[in-house]
């Protein structure tokens, strides 16, 4: 069942171009029906409490801990349903706000296949199936980031993100790997140990791997949930479209990291280790992410440092981790989740209606947008967290969930309250500051948007209100369905808007009402100071990590350069060494571990003209050291070669020294030819170099003879050359062992060798007769 | 022992057609439809070899009928049986490839000819059962590769191909002095004999097999391409036709691979040390290829880096044969034969997807293409599936030989090996995205000089191999069950080399060639 739909989104996505061409601008509607059915069949089946409503498990490679496994559990099931519900709305607005554009279908395409992924991977239950669709949300990002790609830099902002989130994931697949491995070692048999949901039987936190594989996992959520100091890749993902923006950079993508956060906590979390590294990620990410909000004037790269800023506050309350910031976490990452993605929508509008997004360009747009702007404010309150919306239920929950944790949580509370004044600031930047105000001169007359383009920001504008006024709907529903999956167990939920009058309820309506005063106050101070702002900003992101990443980034090809011609060489001679060299080291330490070996009976009877060729062979390899010219040098080898043919012709094997001195002619001839082709000889080495080759290659020699010394034959019976002797003339019909070896025996080698001879024969050929331009090749 | 037969028809196949080939010298047409006939027959003979291993288990023939150790033998094991179907899949679409790519003056000296013998050369190594037999294939396999480097005598290819066929001849030096060596201690060639005893000569002297399997090592690295002896490649892969690069790229190296794999397993008994020492050389091979790669800025040269690097990956697996734990070594092997097949089709492909795009674009440098997705959206389409599947990109062929690697490599705690493989896999990344970037999303430059538009026939025949190449990443993607347990079973078999000496028959037709003096005729 939940494979075939995201397999439907899947070929809706394939479709997609083609449903575009024949519908026009129907096919973003019809589309978009897909994944709000997506979304019904989710409510229908909605899990009750902790439970799992539906599962599936199909066998995928199960020697590999692969399966296809998904669950529907609370956290699965609403992150499904915004996914599946915002990704609708957002089909549609994209309709519009490509109409006209020949790339919409491709546009819709790849939303689509984004909503496939990341419905597999809100659904997954196994590891592995869980890894497949993380990294196809990167991909799909990739490209999407990257779809303006005329431009440079949306193609460099694609690259950023896909190799910060891909470093990430690489990282992730690690930590996977090792807490199946950690969950098999427990006890967890076959492909369970590799069920996420199975992991709640044994306790991967006793296992000694456990700490590295926390880290890994973390490395892999913090990149793609944008934490300080991989936060960078957000705000440059902006290139992309905004709808692009509004579905994966805000609503959903970039909370997978604190999804799997979410999914493992009550696997991996609960430990000091988790608490510290999740909790300080989180409070970080949060202030940076809102302090850089309020230097940016473009409304998509405020937007998207606010997001950095909200995912640090949720990585935060799941490091807390208690049950007050599991829930709290639930309830921002739903609101944000409406809020965030109504406003791109919104800076779409402005963007669309005006032709700038630059808010020092903006203001006095609420006459002409007025249906933005309607948006635009719904959404803004819910992220300044005013009464009566959703995101105020969430801040007062945010800030008792602090209070109740003693020592820390006054610190905590501390910077919570200064990072959401920046948000409220940066909701008035976003929200107020381009539609009232004194009116400016955008880049075209300003106009509102179409219907098309409308329906999405008000409806996720108008949710905000709604659960607000009747948090019921979500109290009661969905928001314990998914605490409880966070938390491991059954829990009961209850969002007011009012608190009573408690000292602990009183604090936080205080701590509320500082927040929303001192965000006022500070928008105002900020819009007459815009220029102060940016320029601070740029000062501080001078030590940045973005710029650490771009110039590391930047130095990479030289430096690998270097690194990499340390051994790839241009220099026949120096791989030569290598390769030497290499056959000493790993030869050599075993041979003189063997101990001395024992001269052979024989060897001191020698004969003249066996001295006479020995000397020939070496006088022929050191001329061919000496002669300063290539040919010469070949011509020399060549006397070796001829004078170990008559070596073999000594030791009666006539056959052998045709066979040698066929093969050295051509090999001269062969060779020569190839020299005609290159460039003059090269410079003769050094001598410090020439004396390194020559101890090298006289090592090399000992290497051989000891070697061949050491090969002392007799221990196996010579059955082998018995039976060529026996059965050469019974069984074969010649007389002439060697050649009976030859053709018959072991006729496929000798095949093999006349082939061998045959090619070089046309080799010789055709260096000889065919000679194409060089106007290709490889040269750069 | 009949139906054993069809263990040589995959070598014959092609050499029958390149024989005939030659006999039709004046007529390269002719030449063309005979090395599509070879390489179908190559595929169609693997896969009933294939069946036949998986269906009887490890298949063997005596060549001659001379009984075993004394003639040559051959025999396939599931390893040798995939190896060579992946030949045929790869044989087949160059030769396709080549018939819209090589031009009528490389075709006039027979260059489907000796497409053809290099396949048969390729085959019989990944068949023969005897260890100077495969050296005889290895030089076939040389001879013919430089010829098809150097066919056309443009400057430098010849400079390529020096290097190439210099360094590769010292590989050939090494072995050919191993295997004397092999034979004066053991008196054998049979490498299922040479399997016994090898085995006895390293209870009394460990040394001397220690440092003869060194010397195998530094042969067939040569040939594999790993660190520090893999300058042959980088030097010379880029220069050919890009036809000829997709061949040697896809098959060549995992010639070596697989010698590495079929001596550590087979010839030489379990050695100390070597899963340590051959965990280093992978993690060295997997990051400096990778860095080559990411410093180039031509096409193939990224490309022909990347071979080194997954090269590593590949060696990683056999390492883990070093391993104390059975669960490990089979899972390591494994991963290694899939890495293998993997990344041939995958390789291959990329190198013919950057013809194309060459073709379409004017250049394999970087800087003087652009704008191909625009001009060419199936090409990229094309371009993405083999380049996200070599950057181990989920659920496509490359992520799962990469899982797998990783896998066995953190079940057998090889700790930095993984960490070389993992970061190795991040720039793998980067430098298939910077020709995705470049070649394809950036606007085609002014200096572009794209040719004239080739006809549409031609693009066909060059997209057809390409697109049929990528249709398999993506199946194996999909569907990787069947895949990986034939890999599994082929580790399982390499792990168990006593199937393979019974199925060659060393003990007992030695014990009777001693008996009655008598073989088999």
């Amino acid at each position: 069942m939940l494979s075939a739909m995201i397999a439907g989104l899947l070929v809706a996505a394939v479709l997609a171009p083609l449903a575009e061409r024949r519908l026009g601008l129907w096919a973003a509607p019809v589309l978009a029906a897909l994944p709000a059915a997506f979304a019904a069949v989710v409510l229908l089946n909605f899990p009750r409490g902790g439970g799992v409503a539906l599962t599936e498990v199909r066998p995928w490679v199960t020697d590999l801990g692969a399966e296809l496994a998904f669950a529907l559990d609370g956290l699965a099931a609403v992150l499904a349903l915004l996914v599946a519900g915002i990704g609708a709305l957002i089909l549609i607005y994209a309709g519009g706000y490509m109409a006209g554009k020949a790339t919409r279908g491709r546009l819709l395409a790849y939303l689509l296949a984004f909503l496939a992924a990341m419905l597999g991977l809100v659904l997954a239950d196994n590891v592995v199936t869980l890894f497949v669709f993380w990294e196809a949300t990167s991909v799909v990002s990739f490209l999407l980031i990257g779809f303006d790609h005329h431009k440079g830099e949306s193609r460099a902002a694609a690259v950023q993100a896909l190799l910060v989130t891909g470093a990430g994931g690489l990282a992730m697949l690690a930590g996977l790997i090792l807490a199946g491995q950690a969950a098999s070692d427990l006890g967890l048999a076959g492909t369970e140990a590799w069920r996420i949901s199975a992991w709640a039987t044994v306790d991967l936190r006793q296992h000694p791997h456990y700490f590295p594989t926390l880290l890994l996992i973390l490395a892999g959520a913090a990149t793609k949930s944008a934490q300080w100091p991989f936060h960078f890749w957000l705000p440059g993902a902006m290139a992309a479209p905004t709808p692009v923006s509004a579905l994966l950079h805000s609503a959903t993508m970039v909370k997978a990291g604190v999804f799997l956060l979410a999914r493992l906590s009550p696997h991996l979390g609960g430990t000091p280790e988790w608490g510290w590294l999740v909790t300080s990620a989180g409070v970080v990410t949060m202030l940076v992410g809102a302090g850089m909000a309020l230097g940016q004037r473009d409304l998509k790269r405020i937007l998207a440092y606010t997001t950095v800023s909200v995912l640090g506050t949720l990585t935060m309350l799941l490091g807390v981790g208690t049950e007050l910031a599991v829930k709290s976490a639930v309830v921002l990452l739903v609101a944000h989740a409406l809020y965030k993605a109504a406003l791109f929508l919104v800076a779409g509008n402005v963007d669309h209606g005006t032709g700038t997004r630059d808010i020092t360009a903006l203001g006095g747009l609420a006459r002409h947008l007025p249906w933005t702007f309607t948006a635009a404010v719904l959404a803004a309150l819910s992220m300044a967290g005013a009464p009566p919306m959703f995101g105020f239920v969430g801040k007062e929950l945010l800030y008792t969930s602090k209070l109740d944790l003693e020592a820390l949580g006054a610190k905590l509370v501390i910077a919570a309250v200064i990072a959401n004044i920046a948000l409220v600031a940066a909701a008035g930047m976003v929200a107020v500051k381009p539609f009232l105000f004194r009116r400016r001169e955008p880049p075209h007359p300003p106009h509102e948007a179409p219907a098309s383009m409308l329906l999405g920001p008000l409806l996720l504008g108008l949710a905000g209100l709604f659960v607000g006024l009747v948090p019921a709907t979500f109290d009661r529903t969905l928001g314990p369905a998914m605490a409880a999956a966070i938390l491991g167990r059954e829990v009961e939920m209850k969002l007011k808007l009012w608190h009573g009058l408690s000292v602990e309820a009183l604090t936080v309506l205080v701590l509320s009402t500082v927040t929303v005063a001192g965000g006022v106050g500070l928008f105002l101070v900020l819009r007459r100071r815009m220029a102060t702002a940016r320029r601070l900003l740029e000062h501080a992101s001078r030590v940045g990590p973005t710029r650490a990443f771009n110039a590391s980034l930047a130095a990479l090809p030289k430096a690998a350069d270097r690194l990499s011609r340390l051994v790839q060489t241009p220099s026949l001679g120096r791989s030569l060494s290598v390769i030497i060299a290499a056959t000493l080291s790993v030869a050599a330490p075993s041979l003189i571990l063997l101990g001395r070996p024992s001269l052979p009976a024989g060897l001191t009877e020698v004969q003249l003209h066996e001295v006479a060729l020995a000397v020939l062979i070496l006088a022929g390899a050191a001329m061919a050291v000496v002669f300063p010219k290539r040919l010469a040098a070949v011509v020399a080898l060549g006397l070796s070669g001829i004078g170990i043919a008559l070596l073999f012709a000594l030791f009666s094997a006539p056959d052998l020294a045709m066979t040698q001195i066929m093969v050295e002619s051509l090999t001269v001839i062969l060779l020569a030819l190839l020299f005609a082709h290159l460039p003059p000889s090269p410079e003769r080495s050094s001598r410090a170099e020439r004396l390194g080759h020559a101890l090298l290659a006289g090592a090399a020699g000992v290497v051989m003879a000891l070697f061949v010394l050491v090969v002392v034959p007799g221990s196996f019976p010579p059955s082998t050359s018995e039976y060529f002797l026996a059965e050469s003339f019974s069984a074969a019909h010649g007389r002439n062992v060697v050649n009976v070896i030859l053709v018959d025996f072991r006729a496929l080698d000798t095949l093999g060798e006349i082939t061998v001879v045959a090619l070089a024969g046309l080799g010789v050929w055709a260096l000889l007769r065919l000679k194409l331009g060089n106007d290709r090749g490889g040269e750069p | 022992m009949s139906s054993g037969w069809i263990v040589l028809l995959p070598l014959l196949a092609p050499l029958a057609a390149a024989a005939a080939g030659l006999l039709a010298w004046r007529a390269p047409r002719i030449q063309a439809a005979l090395g599509i006939v070879g390489a179908g027959a190559q595929l169609a003979a693997g896969l009933g070899l294939l069946q036949q291993v998986l269906r009887e288990g490890v298949q063997a023939v005596q060549l001659g009928s001379w009984p075993a150790p004394f003639g040559i033998t051959f025999a396939a094991d599931l390893l040798g049986a995939v190896m060579v179907v992946v030949t045929g899949v790869i044989g087949l679409a160059v030769t396709v490839y080549s018939l819209a790519d090589i031009d009528p003056g490389r075709r006039a000296f027979a260059y489907f000819p000796l497409v053809q013998v290099l396949l048969a050369g390729v085959a019989g190594a990944f068949l023969t059962g005897d260890i100077f037999n495969l050296y005889v294939c290895f030089e076939v396999l040389l001879m013919a590769s430089f010829v098809l480097l150097a066919l056309g005598g443009e400057r430098a290819q010849m400079a390529g191909a020096l290097t190439y066929v210099t360094l590769n001849l010292v590989s050939s030096a090494l072995f050919l002095a191993g295997v004397g060596l092999t034979y004066g201690i053991t008196r054998s060639l049979n490498m299922a004999e040479l399997h016994l005893r090898l085995g006895v000569v390293a209870e009394s002297r460990p040394e001397l097999v220690l440092a003869l399997a060194g010397l195998f090592f530094v042969a067939f690295g040569i040939k594999a391409a790993v660190f520090p002896l893999y300058t042959w490649l980088p030097a010379s892969y880029h220069t050919p036709p890009v036809a000829v690069s997709a061949l040697l790229a896809g098959l060549l190296t995992k010639v070596g691979v697989y010698a590495l794999i079929r001596v550590l397993t087979l010839v030489f008994p379990p050695l100390p040390g070597v899963g340590t020492f051959l965990l280093a050389v992978a993690s060295l091979t997997m990051v400096f290829g990778v860095l080559g790669a990411v410093a180039m800025f031509e096409t193939r040269r990224i490309l022909s880096f990347h071979i080194v690097s997954q090269i590593g990956y590949m060696v990683m697996g056999l390492a883990l044969v070093g391993s104390d734990s059975p669960a490990v070594r089979a899972a390591g092997l494994a991963a290694a034969v899939l890495y293998i097949v993997h990344h041939i089709i995958v390789k291959a492909n990329l190198f013919l997807v950057s013809g194309i795009a060459a073709r379409l674009g004017g250049s394999f440098q970087l800087a003087r293409v652009g704008g191909l997705a625009a001009a060419a959206p199936w090409l990229a389409l094309l371009f993405l599936i083999p380049a996200g599947s070599l950057a181990g990109v989920p659920p496509l062929s490359g992520f799962w030989a990469k899982l797998a690697v990783v896998r066995a490599g953190l079940a057998g705690e090889a700790w930095w090996t993984v960490a070389a493989a993992l970061g190795a896999g991040l720039l793998t990344v980067l430098s298939m995205v910077k020709i995705w970037t470049e070649a394809f999303w950036k606007p085609a430059p002014d200096t572009a000089t794209p040719p004239p538009p080739a006809a549409r026939w031609r693009l066909a025949l060059l997209a057809a191999p390409s697109l049929g190449l990528a249709a398999l990443t993506v199946a194996i993607g999909l569907y990787p069950r069947p895949l990986y347990e034939l890999a599994r079973r082929a580790a399982e078999q390499l792990l168990a080399p006593s199937n393979y000496v019974a199925a060659v028959g060393v003990a007992t037709a030695h014990d009777s060639a001693r008996g009655d003096g008598k073989g088999g005729q």
